[in-house]
């Protein structure tokens, strides 16, 4: 098994992409090459326009707890988390081009974070001989 | 290997990081985007209030081929000390 660490990331709430942002930072600090796949609503939050909005959080934060209001979370800093983590390793984000699509969304229109469009081969080429996890 | 208290004491760091208030994995990433700015062989000091950095550090420096030379308790926060490997 090599080094590399893929993730397919298909979730677009705030938490899951903190999650997502949080493995991929920690690889490339690692010097772990990082491949990132986004699907749907991962897609989604990248949109350009979109990316510094408000992403929500995961129905997990809905469900009834004991006595413990979910209202503490506090700002979720999973955009700064990535971009830190192109800055400081090799990490490649590929736009799913059936996602794209699918959600009838233009790659021009993405966040500059986004290295290209492309297909399931291409991230799975890249992907070959490490561990692939989906977020 | 890892620094007696005192050596660590007498330790001067090429690089001071205050990393103090970041959460995991800040520390981490300030650490690694000071290394290439000091030379093979001097130290990185970074601090943080974050009690997970130490471990974190440790396994990091050892991952990447840096030397994790230990660390002093300040009041509220961890010095943590790094010698550049490569």
């Amino acid at each position: 098994m090599n080094d590399t660490l893929s993730i397919v990331l298909f979730s677009g709430t705030a938490d899951k992409l903190h999650a997502a942002a949080t493995l991929t930072a920690g690889a490339a600090a690692m010097d772990r090459p990082v491949h990132i796949l986004l699907q749907y609503w991962a897609l989604d939050a990248f949109r350009a326009n979109r990316i510094d909005k408000d992403h929500g959080l995961a129905y997990d934060a809905a469900r009834p707890r004991f006595n413990e209001p979910v209202e503490q979370v506090g700002e979720i800093p999973w955009l700064e988390t990535f971009r830190m983590a192109k800055e400081l390793g090799e990490v490649t984000i590929l736009a799913c081009a059936g996602s794209l699509e699918v959600l009838g969304i233009d790659v021009t229109t993405l966040d500059p974070l986004v290295d290209s469009s492309g297909g399931i081969a291409t991230f799975l080429v890249a992907a070959e001989g490490g561990q692939i996890l989906f977020i | 290997m890892t620094a007696t208290m005192t050596e660590l004491e007498g330790t001067t760091a090429a690089k001071v990081i205050d990393a103090r208030g970041a959460a995991c994995p800040g520390p981490l990433l300030d650490a690694k985007k000071a290394m290439p700015g000091v030379p093979v062989g001097s130290v990185v000091e970074i601090w943080s209030s974050d009690p997970v950095t130490k471990s974190d550090i440790n396994a990091w420096s050892t991952k990447v081929g840096h030397e994790f030379l230990g660390v002093l308790e300040a009041d509220g926060y961890d010095r943590v000390f790094v010698r550049r490997g490569k």
